[in-house]
């Protein structure tokens, strides 16, 4: 049986631990606040929060219900809009977004206002800036989103108020949350820790197996391992840094030694997917999708990572993530294999640098992706790390360019003479990501890109092209 | 005044059409669709999915009592195929089940076998095909013949603009229920309510009477759910019918995409010419519509791209044409604008071709030929109170376009990865339906005798306030407050035989009828009070009487309770149609539009020339509202419209293959405008005008117009790609996605 406090009231189903948490929400209970746009994460309009324990005290993420499995909320605080409601007036998220004329059809709304509320929840420093990234998986159709920026300014400067110490009590004072939210850290410890929903197809956040398979889960026997506790976690240990497989990759967001090492960390991440998926997609989850353009996955294969795949006998063995990718979508995997651990160096401050580009900047899946690490003995390569999405059947690490860069000289002819090499490496299709020629060419530029990033006193545009 | 939904929406309250509660015993409908784009149906086997869990009956093209036909303007369209298909997509059998997902595990065991045949998805390939959903129509004024020769320059040209997936983020859906006698009730998510009545009622085989059709509200519809709401309602309808059942369907958004149609591609050929002093002397243009396999509402979006084709430029000599090619695709439908942007693409692009080759601005171009008043438009009209000058030139100086383009220009000869573009966008937008017979609306007022007042019109509220224009209508005719006012769901019981909720038209037809409507219940009342205040000026305001001007005793709900009990009728149906609206398509003139819309926007991009991604920086907008009767309101559809029309022709792009395969299928593939691709900066100023008689309070219509400010999107992103490959030769080819815009930056000149 699962059981977890919806809104202010414990529920206990049998429903089948696959069950989306949407479905559930909508259908078994009834709250119709919830709505569906998408059912692939891609609109924000089934938001809800998942609030947890951490070290004692309650922690909220957003998340996309519709991509949610009930396993995955067991012994947790799940907040709808309708759990948001107070009693006599509007909550302060909900006034700004009246007051603003946020809202004109409305159907994404609610989905807004549970992404802002859960900026209201968990923002420590809060932005303008930092409010706009908590709605960035949340799609309108009717406003243009000026209104709805403006909404997230005015919740923004109350919040600036907020008393850090005491989050909660203000938020409740200050008429953001009910104030049965401030009941809920009691009620959460009163849940067992057992997590015992253990099966044989693997899932993390579920964030890429629900859009697939949507209508197979229904029946499937699930291994549901987004939080069994010796699954989470995240070690330094000298350069090396260890992530257990259930790291989402909001977890990594906001890493401070990662935040230290790589200058543009936050800014790299926020360019894969939104908010919501983010919060709840996990790192292993994205490597063992094995989509040719994962972005995280990517990333990792420039920085040398390393995997641990552990049977059900609990006996590991580790292979490099670039041996990892057979072919399309098949992997050096054994079937009762799990990726339990992923190791990779964190490179030295302003080594990195990662390029994407797609459609729409965010929320969107590369047209090509690619990360390099890259570093300099004065003015030689001394070592070279380069990897690339988007231009073949798996993601791919660029062994050839890779060595090839390693004892030249920067210069631009070492650049576009390994862009040369690139692209004998590279094998992209024609798809809805764009054609093999466009593909090709933004390999190029994007190859670039990273020099003219790293080295712009060295390398500028003008000499490369 | 704010949204009236507004607290509703951010409290989760409002309902939509999955919102409704379910009666005991509902079931469900899923429409099984076709996997190939055109062929013949050899067998279809349903024996497995029938016997699946929670299958209740598949339904097919042989279980319709009456006629298996949905065609709005032409009848071209069954509602399930029958014998052959002609898109991918087209629902061959109507799948009813206890839930939902049995419905699905049964889909996926239908066997079909096809014969295929061949597949056209390209309109011009259609159009030398000769197939085309209805014969072509020409719009001409002057003699283009002669006035070639008068022209110091001629240019000629093709552009091409892709569709445009609604993504409503409420899917499409419909929730019926069987009543007494043969008669249902049908909840549908729709703009045109009396059109699902009527396909209702003739694919059913029974008269409109019995079939009471109920809209509450729309999460988003332009244009999508003005005809192609009503297959679902349909089918929901039937199987309720068939199965005495309620029968619901709330579609999976990979289904809608995959089924529905969109906003139409078109593709043009354009000549342009033009005297030394940069005015347009004559200009002729061949639109190819790409329809889809049905006429569907294409006949209609056709005639808004000829009445559109020459925007906001008076233009002596115009040879307009358009073909509305039959291809394999869905059939393409209403959305926002309606035919209108694609025709102004064309003009735009032919101007942008004359301005590259002459070596000036496009701006130039434009300004030296906005309509004036009395200017005659090919279609006939003459135009009175223009404001498109008024306009261009509020815009320019307001915002100081010429400080920007001097910054800009600096800004491009100091920098190599980043380029900027501006782009000018002046609209003339007509307002009424085309079709005049559509140009008529009513409303029903009911005052209860504790004071209370609802208000049925045949609008349909999708979010773009109209429900508040209504109320502001009751309150501010009664002087009452808005509590006393509830504007009840769309319903074809209370108010019949309607026109969709479209042409940007909601307002001013059913405002006006509305207006008739209280004004006639306002004269009662004021006689009634007049026996007690004789010769009095009455008034009513605050919920008072007032006579002569003075507060008197009697309040509004003692005035309403003393009407009632002296037999006063106290409810009022009104009727509104437009006056002083004609046409003759025989000889292609008369005066279609009531009036026309105005308004300028400036563009400003940056596009990066490494990544070739780019960012909106501003757009600065002076727009004709009339006297805006609700400035918050109408300021959320300029910028929500703008931002969609920038959709359009930057990131959205539908993606079709050879064989009819929609690839850009999903939310996954099909991308609109996030929080990130707005502009910066979206100024908007109201350009101070008398407004217009035949709009509601003067308040011009403001739901399609904006979009059009969004064609300028493209045309800056262009200028930016031009600052860095001055040389190469651009096509005219919407949406400017990355990859076009990098190809466009590298390629050979």
């Amino acid at each position: 049986m699962i059981q977890f406090i919806l809104n202010n009231r414990l529920v206990q189903t049998d429903r089948a631990a696959s069950t989306t948490l949407l479905d559930f929400i909508r259908y078994d209970e009834n709250l119709r606040g919830t709505k569906i746009g998408c059912r692939e994460g891609d609109c924000g309009a089934c938001t809800v929060l998942i609030g947890s324990l951490k070290e004692g005290k309650a922690q909220y993420i957003s998340a996309t219900s519709c991509l949610t499995p009930l396993a995955n909320v067991y012994g947790k605080h799940v907040v709808t809009v309708e759990g948001l409601n107070l009693p006599e007036k509007l909550n302060q998220v909900q006034q700004a977004m009246v007051d603003c004329s946020g809202t004109q059809c409305g159907f994404c709304t609610p989905g807004f206002v549970n992404s802002m509320s859960g900026f209201a929840l968990t923002c420590s420093e809060p932005t303008v800036e930092k409010a706009i990234s908590a709605i960035d998986g949340n799609i309108c159709r009717c406003t243009g989103y000026k209104t709805i920026e403006r909404a997230a300014a005015k919740v923004t400067e109350q919040l600036l108020q907020k008393d850090q110490k005491n989050p909660l009590s203000w938020l409740v004072a200050n008429s953001f949350v009910p104030d049965y939210f401030l009941t809920i850290e009691e009620r959460l410890k009163e849940f067992q820790s057992d997590y015992s929903f253990t099966g044989q197809i693997p899932i993390g956040g579920g964030t890429d197996l629900y859009v697939q398979k949507h209508d197979e889960l229904h029946d499937m026997d699930m291994d549901y391992l987004f939080d069994k506790k010796e699954l989470n976690g995240i070690i330094f240990e000298g350069n090396q840094c260890k992530l257990k497989s259930s790291v989402t990759v909001s977890d990594l967001i906001e890493n401070e030694t990662l935040l230290h090492a790589i200058p543009n960390w936050y800014k790299y991440l926020k360019l894969l997917s939104s908010t919501p998926i983010r919060n709840i997609a996990t790192i292993a989850g994205n490597i063992a999708n094995g989509s040719p353009i994962g972005d995280f996955t990517i990333i990792l294969l420039a920085m040398k990572a390393q995997l641990t795949l552990t049977n059900k006998e609990n006996v590991g063995r580790k292979v490099m993530l670039k041996d990892f990718y057979l072919g399309y979508k098949t992997f050096d995997k054994k079937k009762d294999e799990i990726i339990s651990e992923i190791t990779f160096e964190v490179p030295a401050s302003g080594k990195f640098n990662f390029e994407k580009v797609c459609k729409r900047q965010y929320l969107d899946i590369a047209s090509v992706n690619t990360a390099m690490v890259v570093s300099l003995n004065r003015n030689t390569i001394a070592d070279a790390d380069v990897s690339m999405g988007g231009v073949g059947p798996i993601p791919k690490y660029l062994t050839e360019t890779s060595a090839f860069l390693i004892g030249k000289e920067l210069t631009a002819t070492t650049v576009k003479e390994a862009e040369q090499l690139l692209q004998t490496e590279l094998a992209p299709i024609s798809d809805a990501r764009g054609t093999e020629e466009y593909k090709r060419l933004l390999a190029r530029q994007l190859f670039f890109a990273h020099f003219i990033t790293l080295f712009p006193e060295t390398i500028k545009i003008d000499n490369l092209l | 005044m704010i949204n009236i939904d507004a607290h509703n929406h951010v409290k989760g309250k409002s309902i939509y059409l999955d919102d409704i509660q379910e009666i005991h015993g509902t079931l469900y409908a899923l429409p099984f669709d076709a996997t190939v784009a055109h062929a013949k149906i050899k067998s279809i086997d349903l024996e497995s999915a029938l016997k699946t869990k929670g299958i209740v009956t598949i339904l097919k093209a042989k279980d319709i009592p009456g006629q298996n036909q949905i065609g709005g303007i032409f009848p071209d369209e069954p509602l399930l195929a029958d014998g052959e298909v002609h898109f991918r997509g087209q629902v061959i059998a109507i799948i009813v089940g206890t839930t939902e997902h049995h419905c699905r595990v049964a889909a996926k065991r239908i066997k079909v076998v096809y014969d295929e045949l061949p597949v056209i998805t390209d309109p011009r390939e259609a159009q030398k095909q000769n197939q085309l959903i209805m014969p072509p129509r020409q719009f001409r004024l002057g003699d283009t013949t002669s006035a070639w020769s008068q022209c110091d320059y001629i240019f000629e040209g093709r552009s091409d603009v892709n569709g445009q997936e609604h993504l409503y983020i409420e899917t499409q859906g419909a929730y019926a229920r069987p009543k007494e006698d043969g008669s249902i009730i049908v909840s549908s998510s729709t703009q045109g309510p009396t059109a699902v009545q009527r396909m209702v009622a003739q694919v059913l085989g029974i008269p409109m009477h019995k079939v009471e059709i109920d809209t509450v509200r729309l999460g988003g519809g332009f244009g999508g759910k003005e005809d192609q709401a009503t297959p679902w309602a349909v089918m929901v309808a039937l199987a309720a019918q068939h199965l005495h059942k309620p029968v619901k369907m709330s579609m999976h958004r990979m289904d809608d995409m995959r089924m529905t149609g969109k906003r139409h591609p078109y593709s043009a050929d354009f000549k342009i010419g033009l005297t030394k002093d940069l005015k347009i002397l004559a200009y002729e243009v061949t639109h190819y519509q790409n329809a889809g396999a049905a006429a569907d509402l294409s006949p209609a979006v056709m005639e808004r791209t000829l009445f559109h084709s020459t925007n906001a430029y008076y233009i002596p000599n115009v040879i307009a044409k358009a073909y509305s090619c039959k291809t394999n695709l869905p059939p393409n439908t209403a959305f926002r604008g309606f035919g209108g942007p694609q025709g102004k693409f064309a003009i735009e692009a032919a101007i942008v071709k004359a301005a590259e080759s002459l070596g000036v601005s496009p701006a130039e171009i434009q300004k030296a030929n906005l309509v004036k008043e009395g200017d005659e438009l090919s279609y006939g009209q003459i135009l009175t109170q223009v404001e498109a000058q008024n306009a261009w030139e509020t815009c320019m100086k307001n915002y100081d376009y010429e400080s920007q383009k001097q910054r800009v220009a600096e800004f491009n000869s100091k920098n190599t990865r980043f380029k900027k573009g501006l782009a000018i966008q002046p609209i003339c937008f007509g307002i009424s339906f085309t079709n005049t017979m559509m140009n008529h609306a009513r409303a029903l007022v009911h005052i209860y005798h504790d004071g209370s007042v609802v208000v049925s019109t045949g609008g349909v509220e999708m979010g773009q306030g109209l429900n508040t224009k209504m109320l502001q209508i009751v309150v501010e005719t009664f002087g009452i407050n808005a509590s006393k006012v509830r504007i009840e769901s769309t319903n074809t019981l209370r108010v019949a035989n309607t026109s969709p909720t479209a042409a940007s038209a909601g307002a001013d037809l059913n405002g006006k009828a509305l207006q008739m409507a209280c004004n006639a219940l306002l004269e009662r009342l004021k006689a009634v009070a007049q026996k007690e205040f004789t010769d009095q000026i009455i008034e009513l305001k605050d919920e008072m009487v007032f006579a002569n001007e003075v507060k008197t005793e009697l309040t509004w709900k003692d005035l309403v309770l003393r009407a009632f009990t002296q037999r006063v009728a106290l409810t009022e149906n009104a009727h509104y149609a437009t006056p002083t609206i004609h046409y003759d398509k025989t000889k292609e003139k008369g005066h279609p539009f009531a009036y026309h819309v105005y308004g300028t926007a400036i563009h400003e991009v940056t596009v990066d020339c490494l990544k070739g991604t780019y960012d909106f920086d501003s757009v600065n907008i002076v727009h004709d509202f009339g006297k805006s009767m609700n400035p918050t309101i109408d300021n959320g559809q300029i910028e929500g419209g703008l931002v969609q029309g920038m959709g359009w022709m930057t990131l959205e792009e539908i993606i079709y293959n050879d064989q009819g395969r929609l690839v850009s299928n999903a939310l996954s593939t099909y991308k609109v405008p996030d929080i990130y691709s707005v502009p910066k900066v979206i100024n908007i100023q109201h350009l101070e005008t008398e407004g217009h008689e035949l709009a509601i309070k003067k308040s011009k219509a403001v739901g399609e117009p904006p979009l059009m400010y969004g064609i300028g999107a493209y045309f800056a992103i262009r200028n930016a790609i031009k600052a860095f490959n001055p040389n190469a030769d651009l096509a005219v080819n919407a949406p400017y996605t990355p990859e076009k815009v990098l190809m466009d930056l590298y390629k050979k000149s």
